[in-house]
């Protein structure tokens, strides 16, 4: 990385004459390009050894090609964890935290942006400080409570946990969106006779659905990548997500480096294909916040 | 962990610019049926963060193993942290955290940011320089204790890494990276900076679009260098997003608690422990609850007074931007 520091102004001096462009740009190109096929050299460690059986890998090593094209390792784990099982839990918590997250966010912060209540600074910066919490500082609270209440190893615990903290940032995101909403078009609809409960949802929400749906996305990602809390919570085979059931497995120490390969392929497919899916409103999310 | 906090804009969420016309109004007696909207929120808010963060507050003052009742022990806990040697260990590696997770990325991001914009999406074209974008960033979008063990695995004595120095014959510095503790903080801080780089590479490249891409056009020909252009123009644009990339990347390494649970576990000797696993470990391995609480307060605490300062940072550099 070092690198690029040094060519970039040697790069710039040949490249400062407008009309020469020299190899210059070429050198920071090769530098940059390496640089990010690095980046993807521990994806490429762990396909090379996802297909390759226990005996080849503790023979031939990590580097070798496989000696044949072994998919025992990836069945091995499907069925070990009953993947499926951790797909469906992974996609039901996500999902239903995604869809109630911005349902609760969308109504507080039409309360605090448009409503603007009394108080309403304060309660922004209350929920935006919630979003730096520490989970720490709650977790034992929350797994006592909810070995209490019968919730404790259940998807519903999980779920209404997640939905807070991520309606904690999706209202202080969308109050400052609504802080901004065009008043007339408002004060159009309520001349109109709608009430508050039909401006939210039939003037309010058309309005702001790109930002709803960045959030909705941004919602799935981040609770199916979460890992303190539905560790402390789902333990056993029925309720595990996909992070957790492959972090709980290797705990085990019973996974040979092959099958570790081919569990950690298969937890980051969705993944992936999220990204390839989602790149476009994941691009416009990233800077929504940044933005000036 | 790496995304959560991407998208906080530091700043107040209403504009002051109330129109005149408006302020001439009566007042609005329906204001207070907003409050109904607020009201879901609130309850949820309430009882899933407010009312455990403040039985954490309490927990810490007393001991507990989580069966029975809590025996108050007033400031013992807190007394005790201070000659807690695991306890000073996890802040110091913090600061460790922070130096990969924010230091070493913001300004490799900064340089990133600036050749694949300034150079490669300018002299070649930017579909090229939004491929190498999407390596960078790549790490980012995986659940981080999926890649966190996968790098557990190359870094084992049998691992990829090893592999590979035998393969160019540098055999002699294999070693096992996480087991010894000399070398496991740099081999997890490694593997952070991996994980981290794309965040600022993609927020400054998108502040980046925002230049007019005359004003590097114009510096050019003006004979401003490479050097010169990333100074004047590149820094000058994107402090906002670096001050946003600062706090929330920050508070993630305060936070990190994935990345250690499927590397280290905390070890080798608490080489690599950090506030957030000691407070895991405390709770739910060593049964002792209200320690585990203290950690967790000093931690809520120190998060905050962190949040605060940089916020106030930003607002100071901002009014003086005013001024200017």
């Amino acid at each position: 990385m070092a690198v690029t520091l040094t060519t970039g102004p040697r790069a710039a001096a040949r490249a400062s004459d407008r009309h020469r462009r020299g190899v210059g740009r070429w050198i920071v190109l090769v530098v940059v390009g390496v640089a990010a096929l690095a980046m993807l050299v521990p994806f490429a460690f762990m396909l090379l050894n996802a297909f390759k059986s226990p005996g080849d890998y503790s023979t031939n090593g990590p580097l070798s090609w496989p000696t044949e094209f072994y998919t025992t390792g990836l069945r091995t784990y499907w069925e070990q964890v009953d993947f499926p099982v951790k797909l469906w839990n992974s996609i039901v918590i996500s999902g239903s935290v995604a869809v109630l997250a911005v349902v609760v966010s969308l109504l507080s912060a039409y309360a605090l942006g448009i409503g603007r209540v009394r108080g309403r600074l304060w309660i922004i910066g209350l929920f935006l400080l919630a979003n730096m919490l520490p989970q720490e500082a709650l977790i034992y609270p929350l797994y006592h409570f909810a070995k209490e209440a019968g919730l404790y190893n259940t998807r519903l615990a999980v779920i209404i946990i997640f939905t807070v903290i991520q309606a904690a940032f999706g209202t202080y995101l969308l109050a400052s969106v609504l802080g901004t909403f065009p008043r007339t078009l408002l004060e159009a609809a309520a001349l109109d006779g709608a009430g508050k409960w039909r401006i939210l949802w039939r003037v309010v929400l058309p309005n702001i659905r790109p930002t709803i749906s960045v959030l909705l996305v941004f919602f799935f990602i981040w609770t199916w990548n979460e890992f303190l809390i539905p560790l402390v919570m789902l333990i056993d085979n029925q309720t595990q997500t996909v992070p957790v059931a492959l972090a709980s497995l290797q705990g085990d120490r019973l996974m040979d480096a092959p099958t570790t390969n081919a569990g950690a392929l298969l937890s980051l497919l969705p993944a992936i294909l999220f990204f390839l899916v989602f790149q476009r409103t994941l691009a416009r999310g990233i800077t929504a916040g940044a933005d000036k | 962990m790496a995304l959560p906090d991407t998208a906080a804009p530091p700043r107040a969420s209403t504009s002051s610019s109330t129109p005149t016309a408006e302020r001439k109004r009566r007042p609005d007696r329906s204001h207070a049926a907003y409050w109904l909207f607020l009201l879901p929120g609130a309850v949820l808010f309430l009882l899933v963060i407010g009312g455990p963060l403040v039985y954490t507050g309490y927990l810490s003052l007393t001991k507990w193993s989580g069966v029975g009742d809590p025996t108050f022990i007033g400031l013992d806990n807190y007394r005790n942290l201070l000659t807690d040697d695991v306890f000073w260990t996890s802040f110091k590696n913090t600061i460790a955290m922070i130096v990969a997770m924010v230091v070493v990325p913001t300004l490799v991001g900064l340089v990133l940011a600036a050749v694949l914009f300034d150079t490669i999406g300018r002299k070649f074209r930017p579909r090229t320089a939004a491929a190498l974008r999407a390596a960078f960033y790549l790490p980012q979008v995986l659940p981080v204790v999926v890649a966190g063990i996968v790098w557990g695995w190359i870094l084992r004595p049998d691992g990829a890494l090893n592999g590979l120095l035998e393969a160019v014959g540098l055999g002699a510095l294999s070693h096992d990276w996480l087991g010894d503790p000399t070398t496991a903080l740099p081999a997890v801080m490694a593997v952070m900076i991996w994980v981290q780089i794309g965040y600022p590479v993609v927020v400054f490249m998108a502040a980046l679009e925002r230049v007019n891409p005359e004003l590097y056009e114009a510096a050019e020909i003006d004979g401003a260098g490479w050097w010169q252009r990333f100074r004047a123009i590149t820094l000058a644009q994107i402090r906002p997003e670096t001050f946003v990339v600062g706090l929330t990347c920050t508070i993630a390494a305060m936070k990190v608690f994935g990345p250690i649970y499927a590397l280290t576990r905390g070890g080798p000797e608490n080489a690599t422990n950090v506030p957030s696993y000691f407070a895991y470990f405390t709770f739910f391995k060593r049964l002792n609850v209200g320690y585990g609480s203290a950690i967790s307060m000093v931690l809520t605490l120190i998060i905050v007074v962190v949040a605060v300062l940089f916020i106030r940072a930003q607002n100071r550099a901002e009014r003086r931007d005013g001024v200017l």
